[in-house]
């Protein structure tokens, strides 16, 4: 079961803002979803070793030898704020926290 | 002349124009057509014309194919579904989109799929649903949604599509069509707009198991950009198998039992599958993949966890939607997401980022890891008995568009049968198998990792003796 | 009344250090330092969609070689994170960093033991651009991207530091061995080495570990120690009037020398660590240890212990030959070119020519060679010429080079010996010119001595021993 104040704090690390109706109906679903995952953590694992990937790959590895880079034009074609200095956004730790 | 064009699969068209009986140039332009006349909103971008001409003696001779939307394609939008992409052009193309081309398989559009992957039925596209050509009523499955219907309602020779729970699988098999999930890590994802790295792979969406074949056959390959991906042991054959004497086909009961929820006229297609591949010379045996029925669990951990950091990069600052850019900066990132996503997606990333906050990563993703070393762990014993592994692709045909839309878990169920093999990275095919009610079934076939050419043997085998016919869908058209 | 209670600091470092590769971690931009905004990007380090890291080999053959300097274990596999959080640097909402397995584990440098090494990108440049004009008048700032995925090697060390001046001390011995096994430019200023301190007061002779504050931005070797003492007597004042320690993390200001606490609404600090799923495990071979260990010079410890060990240097001498590699190879060329060099001698004339070339100046890229630096200390050894004019002599080998003996003889500097009648004569002119100071040296008062010779000297240009002159005066004066 998942709380309206875990919704809102886990909305608040996914930077996702949610209406009060939203966040309630997100707490209703997520419960729902939670209840038939929750099935697994009554599994015996003990002594499994987690899987990260399926392949069995290590090492893979690239030379130190530089690419071409894009321009600045091409690097800010798609940004919403492109400046000289950069891509533009608001200041940090301005405004309302 | 135009009706015979639609009526040669991809590998007979390419064939033709080697031999000089089509143009190459001809071909491109009756799809680019179709793909303009679409009913289906199948494509969400298609190309004026072929961008290269194909290489003289290109193996794909020019047959162009639909590319679904979240592939990088330099200069072209790629959106993933999404708002928040909205009209973003990529500076570079994905890999395997770059060794079509090259092999001569130029780009003839883009493809409609549900937002970043997440979906099984394509209504969670911010571009709006696919219908489905066997039905228009009804969804053509997701996320690979647009890529189906294009092929299946001959918008297009072939397509390409993602799998990373059953994208690939599902929609084929609710379309009538072949779709294949190769063994991860045999097609680069450089490219690929990310939904959940350790599961996500491309793959072919054709009208039958030869034209999926030649496809992957210049799909796969280490690439240099992409870590996980490798080289096949073997090249891609066209399959050839007329017989299927000496296979094992394992059925699973877990999946195929009834906590699979598997209707009747699914179950009914499905064994008559079995029957003709018995009849073939098959062995059908029983087998076990205990773990299988947690496989959906542990892939709702995952893939979310893994979305919620493939998607953290969508925050407005160097490409694509920005919303309140004159606040402050959380709520220029809090607004922006809010509204440059769907509701399917935020609903992922708020699983994902739940399962891995402090204090619930043990309890929610490393258990997930674990079942899902079970679950590979089932796959390997199971194939120590059988050869390859058969159930339904999906529990049911095609249903009604907004049938499921409000209730994510009833549409998660969907992906029970195909979501297991994705865990394990191994190889899976959906081939239609029949129809019920008149909407096509899909067979899945799954093999050990890099069995692939073994998979499409079989599956082709299986294929010539059931003749399955989709040109309902074809002459149906989507084509206005 | 009973006595304060007297506390010891307990401070521990977190180094970070930008790796010298030609491209990033993990794409092949150029790094570069002063370049204009964004010239040094590409699809990967600017996050696109749809684009994959893939691990720099050289990074981590760097990373090896710290780790085989630190004398840590090499994990035989280790594997990336993806570390989560917002912020407009990072332009995957993730740094690619190492967790719960980092590819070098315990070690130690000096007296301090080294808790791990890992690997991760750099952030990109945030500068603040001003204010907009727009309608809220929102600040604005920009991010360049040129530094974003600059491959770095984080040292973190236990908390085995007492001082903020053995702090500094430490990490300038850090500095040099790092800059010696060539992996960084280890540069604070220009931010290639920049330096964290966890910092805790306990009751002396206490073993728990007070609760310790984590202090940021000390981007000079002055600063840390300025900001770890100005962080352990703000500790030691709230202790001593019982009031607790806070944990939290303190900005360091350099122009007021004073430390602001950052904002503490830190639910930002949920990382949701979990394995990078874009990359694979990374298993250190034996040939990749081994292939680092063949590059790893001998190290500055190692280094300074040899000197004050087999060649008998005072051990602070050895430190400043050692810590900086340069001295070091040019003092050992030149003791290798004269077989009979005494060290002591050439370490100590060694600082005369260091003082001349002017700080941080690298002798190897001045006009002096070593093997002139050797024959003029032998010179002044044989007492052909006198410490001044040896002095003299180096001043000119740094004007113009060439050989110490042309010089002497050109200049004219070469000894007046003992024997030598002009010297006695010059001697016997200096107590006839001071009678009054000949007299009290002759009635035993030496410190009468000092004009004399200065007269000496100075009607010698110096080019007299002081011994000789001193003997000399003693004879004449009937002594």
């Amino acid at each position: 079961m998942l709380e309206r104040h875990q919704v809102d704090h886990v909305a608040r690390l996914a930077r996702l803002e949610l209406s009060d109706v939203e966040a309630d109906r997100m707490a209703t679903e997520l419960s729902k979803i939670l209840d038939h995952i929750e099935a697994i953590r009554s599994l015996d694992l003990a002594g499994v070793q987690p899987t990260s990937h399926v392949v069995d790959l290590v090492n893979a590895l690239r030379a130190d030898a530089p690419h071409g880079s894009l321009t600045p034009e091409q690097a800010l074609a798609a940004a919403p704020e492109p400046t000289a200095a950069g891509f533009g956004v608001p200041s940090p730790g301005q405004g309302a926290e | 002349m135009s009706s015979d064009l639609l009526q040669l699969s991809a590998a007979q068209a390419a064939a033709a124009i080697r031999a000089g009986e089509i143009d190459a140039t001809e071909l491109f332009a009756f799809y680019r057509a179709r793909a303009a006349a679409d009913q289906l909103n199948a494509f969400t971008w298609v190309a004026e014309a072929a961008a290269t001409a194909a290489p003289a003696g290109a193996p794909l001779a020019g047959v162009p194919v639909a590319v679904k939307d979240l592939f990088c394609t330099e200069g072209v939008p790629s959106q993933s579904g999404s708002r928040i992409l909205e009209g973003y052009r990529p500076p570079y193309t994905a890999t395997v989109v770059r060794r079509l081309a090259a092999a001569g398989a130029p780009l003839l559009g883009k493809t409609n799929q549900d937002e970043f992957a997440m979906g099984s039925s394509n209504e969670n596209s911010a571009y709006g649903p696919v219908l489905n050509p066997w039905d228009r009523t009804r969804v053509p499955g997701g996320s690979s949604g647009g890529s189906a219907a294009a092929v299946a309602a001959g918008l297009a020779p072939w397509a390409l599509g993602t799998d990373t729970g059953g994208s690939i699988r599902q929609p084929a098999a609710f379309s009538g069509i072949v779709g294949l999930k190769p063994t991860y890590g045999a097609c680069s994802r450089y490219g690929m707009i990310a939904f959940a790295s350790s599961l996500d792979q491309a793959g072919p969406l054709t009208r039958d198991v030869t034209d999926a074949a030649l496809l992957l056959r210049h799909m796969v390959g280490r690439d240099a950009n992409d870590s996980t991906s490798l080289e096949l042991p073997e090249e891609i054959r066209l399959p050839r198998r007329g017989e299927l004497h000496g296979v094992r086909l394992g059925v699973p009961e877990e999946l195929t039992g009834s906590a699979g929820g598997i209707d009747s006229g699914v179950r009914a297609s499905f064994e008559a599958a079995l029957a003709q591949a018995q009849a073939l010379g098959a062995s059908i045996e029983t087998c076990t993949l205990p773990h299988a029925p947690h496989a959906l669990s542990a892939y709702y951990i995952i893939a979310p966890a893994e979305a919620s950091a493939n998607l953290a990069r969508f925050d407005g600052v160097r490409y694509g939607l920005r919303v309140a850019g004159d606040t402050d900066l959380d709520t220029m990132y809090s607004r922006t997401r809010a509204q440059g996503f769907g509701a399917e997606v935020k609903r992922r990333i708020m699983l994902g980022t739940y399962a891995l906050s402090s204090g619930y990563y043990d309890a929610y993703y490393g258990t997930a890891q674990r079942v899902r070393t079970r679950i590979s762990e089932d796959f390997r014993t199971a194939f120590s008995a059988v050869d390859f592994i058969v159930t339904p692709t999906a529990p049911t045909t095609a249903f009604e568009l907004g049938a499921k839309s409000h209730d994510p878990l009833a549409m998660y169920l969907n992906d029970f049968c195909t979501v297991p093999m994705s865990l394990a990275g191994i190889p899976a095919i959906s081939i239609p198998c029949g129809l019920s009610d008149g909407l096509p079934v899909g067979l899945q076939l799954a093999g050990p990792a890099f069995s692939e050419n073994a998979l499409l043997d079989v599956a082709y085998a299986i294929e010539q003796a059931l003749g399955f016919d989709g040109r309902p869908a074809l002459s149906a058209g989507g084509a206005a | 009344m009973a006595a304060e209670t007297e506390y010891e600091p307990v401070i521990g470092l977190e180094i970070h250090v930008q790796l010298k590769t030609r491209t990033k971690m993990f794409c092949g931009c150029e790094l570069s330092f002063g370049d204009p905004p964004n010239t040094h990007t590409c699809p990967r380090c600017l996050g696109l969609p749809g684009t994959l890291p893939v691990i720099n080999a050289q990074a981590v053959h760097y990373g090896i070689m710290i780790g085989l300097a630190l004398g840590s274990q090499i994990a035989a596999r280790s594997q990336f994170h993806r570390k989560n959080y917002f912020y407009p640097d990072l332009p995957k909402g993730y740094q690619i960093s190492q967790y719960d397995v980092p590819l070098c584990s315990g070690g130690r440098l000096g007296e301090v033991r080294i808790h791990r090494v890992h690997l991760e990108e750099d952030a990109a440049k945030l500068v603040h651009a001003g204010s907009s004009g727009r309608i809220h008048g929102a600040e604005r700032s920009a991010v360049d991207f040129n530094r974003g995925g600059t491959p770095l090697a984080e040292i973190v060390t236990e908390p085995d530091l007492r001082s903020a001046e053995a702090a500094r001390e430490w990490l300038t011995l850090l500095r040099t061995t790092l800059r010696a096994i060539g992996v960084s430019d280890v540069n604070m200023e220009e931010g290639s080495l920049r330096c964290d301190a966890n910092v805790s007061l306990r009751p002396v002779g206490s073993s728990e570990l007070g609760t310790k504050t984590e202090l940021k931005n000390m981007n000079s070797f002055r600063f840390l120690a300025q900001g770890i003492r100005a962080e352990v007597e703000r500790q030691t004042e709230l202790l001593r009037s019982g009031r607790p320690v806070q944990q939290e993390t303190l900005h360091f200001d350099p122009a007021s020398g004073s430390l602001t606490p950052l904002r503490s609404k830190e639910e930002a600090h949920d990382y949701r660590y979990f394995p990078e799923p874009d990359l694979v495990p990374l298993e250190a071979t034996a040939e990749m240890i081994d292939a680092a260990r063949a590059q790893l010079p001998e190290l500055p410890s190692a280094r300074a212990e040899r000197f004050a060990g087999a060649l008998g240097l005072p051990a602070e001498r050895a430190r400043e030959l050692a810590f900086r590699p340069e001295l070091g190879d040019f003092f050992e060329v030149a003791l290798a070119a004269d077989a009979g060099a005494e060290p002591a001698a050439l370490a100590n004339w060694m600082q005369t020519l260091v003082e001349r070339l002017g700080d941080g100046a690298d002798p190897a890229s001045s006009l002096v060679t070593p093997q002139a630096f050797a024959s003029l200390v032998a010179m002044v050894s044989e007492k052909a010429i006198s410490r001044d004019a040896g002095r003299e002599v180096i001043e000119l080998l740094v004007a113009e080079g060439g050989d110490p003996g042309t010089i002497v003889e050109r200049e004219g500097l070469g000894a007046i010996s003992a024997d030598d009648d002009s010297l006695s004569a010059v001697v016997a002119a200096a107590l006839a010119a001071d009678p009054a100071a000949a007299e009290q040296v002759r009635s035993g008062n030496m410190k009468a001595m000092g004009p004399l010779v200065g007269y000496v000297m100075r009607e010698t240009k110096g080019r007299a021993d002081g011994g000789e002159i001193n003997r000399l005066i003693r004879e004449q004066l009937g002594l």
